[in-house]
């Protein structure tokens, strides 16, 4: 693959996803290098979306691991199916087979159920792992993801160890709500995804909101990075704004300034708790207005 | 070409084109550059200087500031590492803007302020590793350890006056150092009992299919015995939030201690230490010698024994630090005595902030225990209605009956 950053961006433009320079420098390295990356940032800044695009611009199969707490290896790796089991044992018991072969044949691949980790390494294509906000999940957890994400190999007691068909691209996103070990953030490359810049978020929105004129983009950018440095409960995110944008051109806006009274309406997509909807009044949003060109 | 400020002057760009390997200067350079982010708590080893060869070797190194960005993916292991970044890369391989970096290991850069193992020395406080080293002459080490034998000869009748004296009295230095040692043993006890607490297991809302079939093997494969899973409990997590300012002088010593005690080992502890600011140490204090915890304790948090400005460190916490650290089973513990330059409103509207957000709120104020004290400074009965436990701590008997308390959340 291109070991060059700027091809690396405009390939993943062309996916819909507007990177900066320096993660387009990390997912370079990641290639380069062959380690994890872990993204961290505030929630709705576009971590996940990362790995989706990645997996758009390699062409192969995204595989989500959803952590959460409590998630464990039978939900996270492989599982056997304990249903099925139980009925090929009562299928068998007439059959005259010896216990062994009945064992094995209870723990053939037939009975196992792939979870996102092992799907991820047995895949022919390798794929795009993402394991999302990976600091939900219990610290013991992380320490065997580590384990899984430097040897590439599952062990199944039953059946043996499982070596990786093809080395997943693994992309990790954590919202910082736990504090990870040091031995995870030490095996990933590391990349903090901040909110974007105006011109940045403008040309997100350019990439995900049909019909909107480059400069409506700019000014409803512009009028975010502002709204972010009010002091709010809850900062929204890329997610909100492109939300807002297809509000805004949903209801036929062509220019936030003739349309103050629409503006302070629909802030309800991007304002979402009720501090924050008491706290941007419609002061406040003729003030931030003001300073949008 | 900008890049060249990259390489040591011995080396000609072309020479790193061609080599076969890095130059020699050039790893020196970088094992210099490892070195430096290593004192600034980066956590960077073999397998990042592997990788950083590669990538010097690499077209990303023809410009600096792209291979500042490679660099930083690559050594960066948290935000706070993040920020610091750029200014470390340009201090070293530009020498531009060295101010406030971490420049060897083990030397304090002392600006102003006292370091909180100065405060923990002027007490009298002797302590063994580090210093212990270089101060002690052969003699007064025989003498060291003649006591420390009679201590543990006559320890109990010792240990059992000193837990009754306020903190403030205790001026021979020995006594400091049996305190504090007391102190630290008794955190460790609390932080056993309550860890212990957790271990039961309980019937749980779902079927552990994996177990019930594992069990059933014993009556031929029909699961007449069910095991059940639920979620595991959660540890109670402690956060420490520690008043150094001036007024608190005579008791931070023991109180260091007392957290070190607490959060070495302890996983689920978090501690800050405040004065006029807020310093997150929880990674200095999980060290686990005593001494030279509060020697990176006192690196961090430099201008220690100031004023208090409680309300603004609170802010500072709750804005940076309270989603990552609070979780629903959290016990904020705030060690103050509630003497504050700031404004007691704002005091006030953190404290009814950090309420909503953790199960418990203690504040432990060494005052109380004085005669006649009354919790009446501005600050103190501002935060008042939001704490759950507001209990003494001028002596050890009084942070003993902390445990009970903690035992129950």
């Amino acid at each position: 693959m291109a070991l060059d950053k700027k091809e690396l961006a405009k390939a993943l433009s062309e996916t819909g996803y507007v990177a900066d320079e320096g993660l387009a420098t990390a997912l370079v390295l990641t290639e380069l290098l062959k380690r994890p990356l872990l993204l961290e940032g505030e929630a709705g800044v576009g971590k996940t979306e990362v790995a989706k695009a990645l997996a758009d611009l390699y062409d192969t199969n995204l595989i989500r691991l959803q952590c959460y707490e409590g998630l464990d290896r039978s939900d996270a790796i492989y599982e056997w199916n304990y249903q099925r089991q139980l009925l090929a044992i009562k299928a068998h018991e007439g059959s005259g087979e010896s216990a062994d072969e009945v064992e094995d044949a209870v723990f053939s691949e037939k009975y196992l159920l792939e979870r996102p980790l092992l799907a991820a390494i047995r895949q022919d294509k390798a794929p795009v792992l993402l394991i999302d906000e990976i600091d939900r999940a219990d610290e013991e957890f992380e320490a065997f993801l580590l384990e899984i994400l430097s040897d590439f190999q599952v062990s199944i007691p039953e059946m043996g160890t499982i070596a990786a068909r093809s080395i997943p691209k693994v992309v990790l996103t954590s919202n910082g709500t736990r504090e990870l070990s040091d031995a995870l953030r030490r095996r990933c490359l590391y990349h903090y995804v901040d909110y974007p810049a105006p011109d940045r978020e403008a040309r997100i929105l350019m990439s995900r909101v049909e019909g909107l004129d480059t400069a409506l983009a700019l000014q409803i950018a512009e009028l975010m990075a502002k709204l972010r440095k009010e002091d709010l409960a809850k900062v929204p995110g890329v997610a909100e704004t492109i939300d807002w944008a297809a509000a805004l051109v949903g209801l036929g806006t062509k220019n936030l300034q003739e349309d103050q009274d629409l503006v302070f309406e629909t802030l309800g997509c991007v304002l979402k708790t009720r501090e924050d909807q008491a706290r941007v009044t419609r002061e406040v949003t003729d003030r931030l207005l003001g300073k949008v060109a | 070409m900008a890049a060249s400020a990259l390489k040591p002057p011995a080396l000609k760009p072309h020479e790193i084109e061609t080599a076969d390997d890095v130059g020699a200067a050039l790893r020196l350079r970088l094992a210099g550059f490892m070195h430096t982010l290593r004192d600034n708590g980066f956590k960077v080893g073999l397998a990042e200087t592997n990788d950083a060869v590669r990538l010097l070797l690499s077209p990303l190194a023809r410009r600096p500031h792209e291979l500042r960005d490679a660099f930083r993916a690559l050594f960066c292991g948290r935000l706070s590492d993040w920020q610091a970044f750029d200014e470390i890369f340009d201090a070293y391989w530009f020498a531009k803007g060295m101010k406030g970096i971490v420049k060897t290991s083990g030397t304090s850069t002392k600006k102003g302020g006292k370091t909180i193992r100065e405060m923990v020395e002027a007490q009298g406080n002797r302590q063994d590793g580090l210093a212990g080293d270089v101060e002690r002459t052969p003699g007064e080490e025989d003498e060291d350890t003649d006591d420390e034998a009679a201590g543990r000869r006559e320890g109990a009748s010792i240990a059992e006056n000193l837990e009754k004296i306020d903190f403030r009295k205790i001026h021979d230095p020995d006594a400091v150092e049996r305190a504090n040692e007391l102190a630290e043993r008794l955190a460790h006890a609390m932080r056993v009992r309550l860890t212990r607490r957790d271990r039961h297991r309980r019937k749980g809302p779902r079927l552990d299919l994996r177990r019930t079939i594992r069990h059933s093997i014993a009556h031929g494969g029909t699961p007449i015995e069910l095991i059940r899973k639920g979620p595991r409990e959660r540890q109670l997590r402690l956060v420490i939030l520690l008043d150094a300012s001036g007024s608190m002088n005579n008791y931070t010593g023991v109180f260091t201690r007392f957290v070190h005690g607490l959060l070495y080992n302890f996983r689920e502890a978090e501690a800050f230490l405040f004065h006029t600011r807020l310093v997150h140490v929880s990674s200095a204090l999980k060290e686990r010698d005593a001494a030279r915890a509060l020697d990176r304790m006192g690196l961090m948090a430099q201008g220690v024994g100031g004023g208090t400005k409680i309300g603004e460190a609170l802010a500072d916490f709750n804005r940076w630090h309270a989603a990552r650290v609070i979780h629903s089973r959290t016990c904020v513990i705030i060690l103050s005595d509630g003497y504050d330059t700031g404004d007691p409103e704002r005091l006030g509207h953190e404290m009814a902030t950090l309420r909503r957000r953790c199960n418990r709120i203690v504040w432990i104020n060494p005052l109380i225990g004085w005669q006649g004290y009354e919790p009446t400074a501005g600050g103190m009965s501002a935060a008042l209605p939001f704490v759950d436990l507001f209990a003494p701590a001028h002596n050890l008997e009084s942070l003993a009956a902390l445990e009970p308390y903690l035992a129950n959340l």
